[in-house]
Order: C-alpha cells, then sequence, then structure tokens
C-alpha cells in the first residue's frame, strides 16, 4: 500500500517535472500539443481546489459554532453570506445554474452591494493604522533606519502632486530613487526569490521537498 | 469609555444613518428599488467596517464575517459557470443526455477524477488519493517554473547597460544599478561569512535595501490612502451626492 | 512631551479622514503630470491602428478596487475611443464582477457592440496554466466566455489564435500575476505587455520596466490620474490627487513631529 500512498505521487511528480522542464527546450508540435493537453487539465483540477478553501472556512467556523467558543455567534453570519450567495447563484435570476449565468440577478446585487463595498473598505482601515504607525513607531534610531526613512519621506511627497509644489526637484529625485537604487535592490531580491524558486522545484521534482503529500504514511 | 457611552454611540450613529436613508427615500434622492437599497446596503457596510477604528464591536464582527461567507459564496458559484460548468459538466456530462452535436470529451475524466480526489484530502480513509493530484499540480509548477524562470527572472535580469554610457550621470546610474544588485546578492548569501570585503559590500547591499523598502514604505502608505480616498469618495459622491 | 507621544490613537484617525474629506469637499486642482512609464502604455495603444486586439487581464478584487477600477476605466475608454478590439479575462474570482461591468459600461457608451468589439472571457483558474494554454490556444482557455457564449468564430476574436497574436497585453494587478505574465506568457510566447499594479507591488515592477520586460506602468491611483489626464478625461482618480497629496503631507508631519519629540524626550532622559 506504501506504493500508493507515497512512491506513486513522488514518481507522478518526478515524471511531470522532468517532462514540462524538458518540454520547453523541445518546439515539436507533439510536445507543443502535449504542454497544452497538461495545463488544460491543470486548469481543470485546479478549479476543484475552490471546494478546499470552502471546507477549511466552514470547518473552521462550524468548529466554533459546535464547541460555542466565545464569539461563535459571528460565525453564522459566514454560513448566512455563504447560503444566499449561493442560493442566489444556483438560482440564476429564474434560470438556475445549468443554464447560462444571468446578468443583474441578486446573485450580482449581493456581489455589487455586500462584498465589493465590504472588501475595499477593509482593506482602506489600515490607511489609518499606517498613518498612526508614521507617528508612533516609525523612529530614525539607526542609520540603516534614518535612510529608510529619507527614502520614504521623498518618495511619499516626490509621488503626489504637491511634491513639486513644495521643491521642484522633489519628483525628478523621488523618480531616480526609484529606477536606481531601488530598482537595482529589487532586482537583487527577484534573482534571490527565483534561485530560490527553481531549487524548490528541483526539490520537489527529486522527492527531496515532500510537503505537499502532506501528513501520514 | 464604558459600555454606556459605548451603546449610545452606536445608537445615535444608528438613529443618524436611518434619518438619513429615509430622507433620501421619501425625497427620491434614492430610489426604493435595488440601486437605492444597494447604496444603503454598501453604505451599511462600509460604516460597519470603519466602526472597528473606534474600537472593536460586534457590529464590526458581523459585518467581517458576512463579507467572508459571501465572498466564499460567490467564489464557489464563479468556479461552476466559469469553470466546472464548461470545462466538465458540458463537455462530459451533457452530451450523454442531450444532442449537443459533440461527442462526449471522455480525457475531461482524468483531470475530472484527478480533482475529486483532491478533495478526499479530508477523507480519513481515502485522502491518500488527494496526494496523487497535488503531485500532477505540484510537479507541473516545479517543471514549468525552472526553464521560464531561468528564462524570465534570472538570464533577462543580469543583463545590464554598459557602464560606458553616453553621459556622466548615466554612467554612474549603471554603475550603482551593477554594485546595487551586486551587494544586495552578497547580503543574501549565507554561506559566505560577511567579514572583511564581503562584509564592506553586504553592508553597501544594506543600504540599497534600505532604501527600497523606504520606497515600498511610501508607495504602501499611497496604496492604503488611495482605498481610503475611494471610499470617501464613495460615501459623499454616490450617498450623499455632495461632490459630483 | 511624552503625552503627547501617547495620544490616542483615534486623533490620529481624525486627522487623517479630516486629510482626505475636506480636499474632496473645497475641491481644489493639483496638476498631475504623467510620468514615463504611464506614457509608455498610452504612447502604445495610441499606436494600434483601428481594429487591433488588446487583451486586459482584470487581476484584481474589491479589496483594490478603488485603485485598480480607475485604471481600467480610463484604459477601456482609451481603447474603445480608438475603436480597438478588447478582451478582457481574469485570474481572480473576485475580479470578475468589476470587469464585466467596467467593460460592459465602457463599451455601452462609445456603442461599441459585445461579441462583435468587445468579450468578456471570464475567470480561470491555475495563473501559469492558463498563461501557458492561452499562449499555445485561447479557445482551449476559454471555450466559452462569461455570458456562455462559444469563443470560436466570435467576430472580436477574428484573427487571434493565441496570446502571440494579440497586439497588446495589459495586466491589472493586485497580487504576484504580473511577474507570471512576463514569465509564462511574455517571455515564452512573445508579445508586448503593459502593467497596472496597486502601489504596494509598484516598486517591485521596476527591474522589469527596466529590462523592457514591460512597456510601461501603471501604479496605484496616481497611475490611473496620470492615464486620466493622458486622455483628457479627468474622472474620480484625478479628483483623488488632491486628498492623496493633503494625506501624504500630513504622514510626513507625522513622521517629523513623531522623530522631533522623540529624541527631544530622550535628551531630556
Amino acid at each position: 500500500m506504501n506504493f500508493f500512498k507515497r512512491t506513486i505521487p513522488l514518481i507522478i511528480a518526478f515524471i511531470m517535472g522532468i517532462m514540462m522542464a524538458f518540454q520547453y527546450y523541445v518546439p515539436h508540435e507533439a510536445s507543443q500539443s502535449l504542454l497544452k493537453v497538461v495545463t488544460r487539465w491543470g486548469i481543470t483540477i485546479a478549479g476543484f481546489a475552490v471546494f478546499i478553501g470552502a471546507y477549511s472556512l466552514f470547518h473552521l467556523h462550524w468548529n466554533k459554532i459546535k464547541r460555542k467558543v466565545p464569539g461563535w455567534g459571528y460565525s453564522t453570519f459566514v454560513f448566512f453570506g455563504a447560503g444566499i450567495t449561493i442560493i442566489f447563484g444556483l438560482y440564476n435570476g429564474g434560470e438556475f445554474f445549468l443554464h447560462d449565468k444571468q446578468e443583474g440577478t441578486m446573485f450580482d446585487w449581493m456581489y455589487f452591494n455586500v462584498q465589493v463595498p465590504a472588501g475595499a473598505t477593509m482593506f482602506s482601515i489600515l490607511a489609518f493604522f499606517m498613518a498612526s504607525a508614521a507617528y508612533r513607531t516609525f523612529r530614525a534610531r539607526t542609520s540603516e533606519a534614518t535612510i529608510l526613512l529619507i527614502a520614504a519621506v521623498i518618495v511619499m511627497l516626490g509621488r503626489v502632486p504637491v511634491g513639486a509644489l513644495i521643491w521642484e526637484f522633489l519628483p525628478p529625485i523621488a523618480d531616480w530613487i526609484m529606477s536606481v537604487p531601488n530598482m537595482a535592490a529589487k532586482r537583487g531580491i527577484l534573482i534571490g526569490v527565483s534561485i530560490g524558486a527553481i531549487a524548490t522545484s528541483l526539490r520537489i521534482i527529486f522527492g527531496i521537498e515532500r510537503a505537499y503529500l502532506g501528513g501520514g504514511d | 469609555m464604558d459600555k454606556k457611552t459605548d451603546v449610545s454611540i452606536l445608537t445615535w450613529i444608528l438613529v443618524a444613518f436611518c434619518v438619513i436613508n429615509i430622507f433620501f427615500l421619501v425625497t427620491g434622492k434614492l430610489g426604493f428599488d435595488a440601486k437605492g437599497l444597494g447604496i444603503i446596503t454598501a453604505v451599511a457596510l462600509t460604516l460597519a467596517m470603519y466602526s472597528f477604528l473606534y474600537k472593536d464591536n460586534p457590529v464590526f464582527k458581523i459585518a467581517e464575517n458576512l463579507f467572508v461567507g459571501v465572498a466564499m459564496g460567490y467564489w464557489i458559484i464563479i468556479t461552476w459557470f466559469n469553470i466546472l460548468k464548461p470545462d466538465v459538466f458540458e463537455q462530459l456530462i451533457v452530451p450523454f443526455f442531450k444532442d449537443t452535436g459533440n461527442a462526449p470529451q471522455y480525457i475531461v475524466i482524468i483531470p475530472t477524477l484527478l480533482g475529486i480526489f483532491m478533495l478526499l484530502r479530508f477523507s480519513d480513509k481515502l485522502s491518500w488519493l488527494s496526494r496523487w493530484s497535488f503531485a500532477f499540480v505540484v510537479g507541473l509548477g516545479a517543471g514549468i517554473t525552472i526553464p521560464n524562470f531561468i528564462h524570465a527572472f534570472i538570464l533577462k535580469q543580469l543583463t545590464f547597460d554598459s557602464l560606458i554610457a553616453g553621459s556622466l550621470p548615466d554612467s554612474i546610474n549603471n554603475f550603482l544599478i551593477l554594485l546595487g544588485v551586486v551587494s544586495v546578492l552578497i547580503y543574501f548569501f549565507f554561506s559566505l561569512e560577511h567579514k572583511g570585503v564581503i562584509g564592506g559590500v553586504s553592508r553597501i547591499g544594506v543600504w540599497f535595501l534600505m532604501i527600497a523598502f523606504g520606497a515600498s514604505f511610501g508607495f504602501t502608505v499611497m496604496a492604503r490612502m488611495s482605498l481610503l480616498i475611494g471610499r470617501i469618495q464613495f460615501l459623499i459622491r454616490d450617498w450623499l451626492g455632495i461632490i459630483q | 512631551m511624552e503625552r503627547l507621544l501617547k495620544i490616542d490613537r483615534r486623533i490620529i484617525f481624525v486627522f487623517v479622514a479630516a486629510a482626505v474629506t475636506i480636499p474632496l469637499l473645497i475641491k481644489f486642482d493639483l496638476p498631475v503630470i504623467a510620468t514615463k512609464e504611464v506614457r509608455g502604455i498610452y504612447d502604445k495603444i495610441d499606436s494600434l491602428s483601428e481594429g487591433s486586439h488588446v487583451l486586459i487581464a482584470f487581476d484584481y478584487d474589491p479589496a483594490s478596487k478603488e485603485e485598480l477600477q480607475p485604471m481600467a476605466i480610463a484604459l477601456l475608454h482609451h481603447c474603445f475611443k480608438n475603436n480597438i478590439k478588447v478582451i478582457g479575462m481574469t485570474l481572480n474570482p473576485g475580479g470578475t464582477g468589476l470587469a464585466d461591468s467596467a467593460i460592459t459600461e465602457v463599451g455601452n457608451e462609445y456603442g461599441r457592440k459585445y461579441k462583435e468589439d468587445y468579450v468578456f472571457l471570464g475567470y480561470k483558474t491555475g495563473v501559469e496554466l492558463v498563461m501557458i494554454n492561452m499562449g499555445e490556444n485561447i479557445y482551449s482557455a476559454f471555450p466559452k466566455d462569461f455570458k456562455g457564449n462559444a469563443t470560436t468564430d466570435m467576430p472580436a476574436l477574428k484573427d487571434v489564435q493565441s496570446l502571440q497574436d494579440f497586439d497588446f497585453v495589459v495586466d491589472l494587478a493586485s497580487g504576484s500575476s504580473i511577474e507570471a505574465w512576463i514569465a509564462f506568457g511574455k517571455e515564452k510566447y512573445n508579445f508586448d505587455l503593459g502593467a497596472g499594479c496597486t502601489a504596494v507591488i509598484g516598486p517591485d515592477m521596476y527591474p522589469f520596466l527596466q529590462s523592457k520586460q514591460i512597456e510601461g506602468l501603471m501604479s496605484g491611483l496616481k497611475g490611473a490620474a496620470e492615464y486620466e489626464t493622458l486622455i483628457n478625461r479627468k474622472s474620480s482618480a484625478v479628483a483623488g490627487m488632491s486628498p492623496q497629496s493633503v494625506v501624504h503631507v500630513l504622514v510626513v508631519f507625522f513622521v517629523i513631529f513623531g522623530n522631533t519629540l522623540y529624541f527631544m524626550t530622550r535628551r531630556k532622559k
């Protein structure tokens, strides 16, 4: 049984990895067709991942309700929100879900009037906390912190229209920071991260990295 | 501040919110239709979210959990209409029952099975089958990453402009870019002890990184403020109608 | 002085709210000058002939709507005004509604017809897998559009077989999709790519600008405001630049004031 549980997945990852890495260097029609087929399969498989996300979320909140942990009542709103959205989605404006998606239904209404405003607002709250952090914790304690702070101030002022009114050289200095030192550092990080991603890919292909197998035997 | 104050603040805000909306509905500024009620719902959620700025409170938590639920519901339905319905249901199942002019695409069975196997991750007995699906996707991802990343993010990014450029400022900038990339890479290279020349160069790398982090901080402030500006525009333009 | 350093953060919040709201109410215009990064995208679209195909990937969701939706709308105005065929898609499930509404509303404004002048292909998951699949054959990745119409023989997609056939591709991103479009799209299938992104990831995109892997870059609401200025259609992004300026000055003031207080109290101790 271990063969099916451990060896086969490692063989699948190895074959897929080696095949797709070499495919890049073989511009043959058969090789292109293979790429088309496996990426098409990948899209379909990845489509099912939504249910993994849904299970994790609902499981978490169901447990909160079941165990009556403090604040469990709020978890019911997760089920309420998901429930009515799914019902409206399946109802599909009276056409039901086996037909094509209809426009202007209650499902769309939920999206535009619940998900969009709540999602957009949630992340805008951080604006207030960033301003608070700028006042309370952003300190020029060391030379490195001072460099960071000066760069941040120049960029913050130089990238908005008022920058040029304060000092005409602020926007060009901000542009220089962005396209020379910032660019160089981000390129260094990019190359480093890419080498890391390639190394991880090799570890997966050769079965050294097995985290994707999950726990158990 | 005590609970009593909190409750009275909440009550007053609620009263003000209701009065304004009733006024808008009565005067016809907001229609008693899907659009008008939609704006009222969106405003209610926006204000509920912002109530967190006062302190963590039940109104915020309700809005937050409702949002999480709706977003998940939306994701599920959109996945059905955009992926599972056209790519699986209509290609594999519909042709069995209806003459669509196309034969069932039996090849779709393979990714469908692998997709279903993936969901067995939560089963006690059959979770091992999900490993086959993950191995397929992860192996595929690893395979395509290696050559494409080498080409796009390493070879292309290691192409530098000549140090002898048309003008002196350009030459200095090209030199600084080369110095920045090399010093940042040396800083991240932990296999070498950061002493002597290596230590000096990696220190230069730290300065470059600090400038970059400063730039990122500045841009992050800009991003968050833009989101806030958008929401305030919504409140005073689309709801209150104070600005055009 | 220490009391000033430890003031209730809600007082700071009030200042921030005022710095954003008052400039919107008073309404004063500040000059928005387009940078060469934004001009890169504008010039590319402006150089396209009528009937060219532009693919716009709306890879963002409501969390970034306030930054990227104005950008998308400005871009769509430019495309539809120049009679360019627009093909929309998204790799983010939360972005479908926003993308669909933007493309339809602006398309209608110019009297463009769905399926003939523009189409919204909808959402697919798998990011790089979708890009590669589109690079091999776009009808394989999107056999149907968002509304369920078959994509083959759709007039808006005439002469388009794969990513290579697009005259320009623009990715509007709130995550790491621009990197994926570069590695698995542009570099593999060789097409011109432009990028629009949230300001948070803007600085990370500069290496790609310098290596010319992207033709241009719009970052954040400022990028959208610059594009609105270029197409001469000032809207919510340009209107947002005065509060953006005031609130940035406020944050800089907070940084300087906070540091001054901090060092003064430290010296006293």
